[in-house]
């Protein structure tokens, strides 16, 4: 008897013991760090995110050594289809039952809208970076989503303004018919108009529609001089190909509002040559962005499109926060964040700001003629930098009741 | 300007046109998806697929080994011909006799596989193909641009499916096809080869989808996804029809396509789904389809 109390009374002890002096455990849940992407991996969207996307955030993990503090990186990918009920409900199975700390946005916005939710009913860091609405950081911002690579306020202000200051006054729209598609109009709509411009007619098309040749034919009817392309990846691709067949582009110029390198890529310079795009990286700016591309291309055979480059700056800045607070603590994570400076391959002097939106330099660039380009993939050239805050929401336009 | 419905004339006719050229394209894709399952009873889902990788072949030769369009018209349907023929003697000579849903998953699985190889080489972006030299260019209709080689497709389509139907309803052959599916051991004790028969059928449904495949190359981008994207349309399209019924399918094809077109026009949003909505609407009313025979 006197015995067994012995033993018993050590015992305890000595898990008092043990739980004193092992407070770094306690700090990461479940003794791992895990980030997931859920990200559109086999339809329109896939090759400008997709599995280039985790293949990025892989080389950042692998940057950052492959652990914090003894605790090994794991990443979680999954494809939304471009559904946002299996992105929620993924999302929430991660959370729920695998312990995932952090989650990176893929593409689509009406997607990241309903992720964003889960994220904020979770309490844990969401970054979007595919996603384009910039509703995201306005009427439907929370204290958990950080905007990352770009949004419709950004391409507006960039491509929309460009071309209207060119002489394009009068624009009719494309739209791909979902929460990005109406937010880009919208928004490049404010700029034509405070610009001098006036658009005369919109159509709306079902997202990933294999033809646009009745859509376009009713753009042409409209005789308007610029035709804005409110859609992307496959749909931008199908609609600039029957643009050019039906000899739209004689009567019409294009303004491809959200366009990725990918995009040019499959449609060769000869079609494309000469349009405006606003973007927030180019593979082919500096040394550091070449050597970083020339990593990616090893493993993909494809250069990086802005949105992969944004999602191993987004994972190696949460890395980053997270090694140095010493936890993956949601709350603790995402005060450092908030208050870091980013400098990495994809932005210099980047921060985040109250409503969640990170503020970095976005570029106005135009697609080279054939004749200039030097290399595959060498499409653009950079025209106009947009420093800081000026391509991004206003505190005049913003409903986010963080900032105020 | 006349107007009809509030519409320009010239815009009508215009989407008219345009929903003629659409509507070609699903008459020729339901056309080989009639065939297959009017004479073999078999629920090809790899038909998209099919059709995919006969645009897919259709590039790959002019990328690698620099052969034409003309040529790949000929070559394309004739290997994906093959392909089907293997696909026949592999895997659904065994599902003969057992519950159509048997066949049914099996060509889906094997349009998933096909579709997830070429995703897996190509990306989703697409390739582009031209428009062959001897088509390129538009003419001016007056009411509309039509380009030249969407001619084309109508004309080639309408030919095409002429040429079967023909082919299965006035010859001896195509009699030898329909007495066959009806009654394969009474047609056999005759003499001929069911088995032969039944596998060439399905490589001629395939040869037909891959048609239709370099046929779109060069309007839509070539990409794996082209023939999910389609398939469940034309499912649609040989549903109203009446699955079996070959006129049907083309007829059917036709119309869809310029019904598809005006909604469009009036109401774009509703555009993918308009099909479906007269699906729903076809099968409560005449369940064996438009043209289809109630058994």
């Amino acid at each position: 008897m006197k015995l067994r109390k012995t033993v018993a009374a050590c015992t305890l002890a000595f898990a008092g013991l043990a739980g004193l002096s092992a407070p770094a455990q306690a700090q990461f849940s479940g003794d791992v760090i895990r980030i997931g992407i859920i990200t559109d991996m086999s339809s329109v969207y896939a090759d400008i995110d997709g599995p280039g996307g985790v293949e990025a955030v892989r080389m950042a993990i692998a940057d950052m050594g492959g652990a914090i503090n003894g605790k090994k990186i794991e990443v979680l990918s999954a494809d939304h289809q471009n559904k946002p009920d299996v992105a929620a409900t993924k999302a929430r199975e991660w959370f729920d039952t695998q312990g995932l700390d952090m989650l990176i946005g893929g593409t689509n916005s009406g997607v990241n809208l309903a992720m964003a939710k889960v994220a904020a009913e979770k309490k844990r860091p969401f970054m979007v970076v595919g996603a384009a609405t910039s509703a995201l950081t306005n009427d439907q911002c929370t204290p958990y989503t950080l905007h990352w690579a770009y949004d419709t306020t950004a391409l507006a202000k960039g491509t929309g303004a460009a071309v209207v200051k060119q002489g394009g006054k009068s624009w009719y729209f494309l739209t791909a018919d979902y929460a990005f598609g109406h937010q880009l109009q919208a928004d490049t709509t404010k700029v034509v108009e405070a610009n001098g411009g006036k658009v005369v007619g919109s159509v709306r098309a079902p997202l990933n529609a294999s033809d646009f040749s009745s859509f376009l034919l009713q753009a042409q009817g409209s005789k308007a001089q610029i035709l804005g392309l409110a859609n992307a990846g496959g749909d931008t691709i199908n609609s600039i190909k029957a643009a050019n067949e039906f000899g739209i582009t004689k009567s019409m110029k294009l303004a491809g509002l959200l366009v990725f390198i990918n995009d040019i890529h499959s449609l060769g310079l000869k079609t494309t040559q000469g349009m405006y795009l606003t973007d927030s990286w180019y593979w082919n700016q500096s040394q550091e962005t070449r050597a970083w591309s020339r990593r990616f291309f090893e493993k993909m055979k494809r250069m990086p499109s802005s949105l992969q480059a944004a999602d191993y700056s987004a994972a190696t800045q949460y890395l980053a926060a997270v090694k140095a607070t010493g936890t993956d603590d949601p709350e603790k994570v995402l005060a450092h964040l908030k208050k870091a400076k980013f400098n990495d391959i994809f932005m210099k002097g980047g921060y985040v700001r109250a409503d969640g939106r990170v503020i970095h330099d976005m570029y106005l660039m135009q697609v080279k003629s054939p004749d200039k380009s030097t290399e595959p993939w060498d499409y653009y050239e950079v025209k106009q930098v947009f420093k800081g805050e000026e391509a991004w929401t206003t505190k005049a336009d913003s409903k986010c009741p963080l900032w105020k | 300007m006349t107007e009809i419905f509030g519409i320009p004339i010239q815009a009508f006719l215009g989407q008219l046109m345009l929903g003629l050229v659409n509507g070609a394209f699903y008459a020729m894709l339901s056309l080989g998806l009639a065939v297959i399952f009017g004479l073999l009873d078999i629920v090809n889902f790899a038909h998209g697929a099919l059709y995919m990788v006969g645009a897919f072949a259709a590039w790959i030769m002019l990328d690698k080994w620099g052969i034409g369009y003309w040529w790949s018209l000929l070559l394309a349907p004739l290997m994906v011909g093959t392909l089907g023929v293997l696909i026949e003697r592999s895997f659904l000579k065994r599902l003969y006799g057992l519950d159509p849903l048997y066949g049914l998953l099996l060509t889906f699985g094997l349009s998933l596989i096909l579709e997830g190889i070429f995703r897996d080489q190509y990306g989703v972006s697409g390739q582009s193909y031209s428009v062959p030299e001897e088509l390129a260019g538009a003419t001016n209709l007056g009411f509309m641009i039509l380009p030249n080689y969407r001619a084309w497709v109508v004309l080639a389509s309408v030919v095409v499916c002429l040429g079967t139907w023909w082919l299965i309803e006035r010859t001896r052959l195509g009699a030898y096809l329909r007495a066959g599916t009806e009654n394969a051991k009474l047609v056999q004790a005759f003499g001929v080869n069911v088995p032969m028969m039944v596998m060439l059928t399905y490589g001629a449904g395939a040869a037909l989808a891959a048609l239709a495949g370099v046929l779109a190359a060069p309007v839509i981008q070539v990409t794996p996804l082209m023939g999910s994207n389609l398939i469940i349309v034309v499912f649609a399209v040989v549903v109203i029809g009446g699955m079996g019924s070959i006129l049907g399918s083309v007829v059917t094809g036709l119309g869809l396509g310029v019904i598809e077109g005006f909604t469009r026009v009036f109401y774009p949003e509703a555009s993918s789904i308009v099909v479906f909505v007269i699906m729903a609407i076809v099968l409560v009313l005449r369940p064996a389809g438009l043209f289809g025979k109630e058994t």
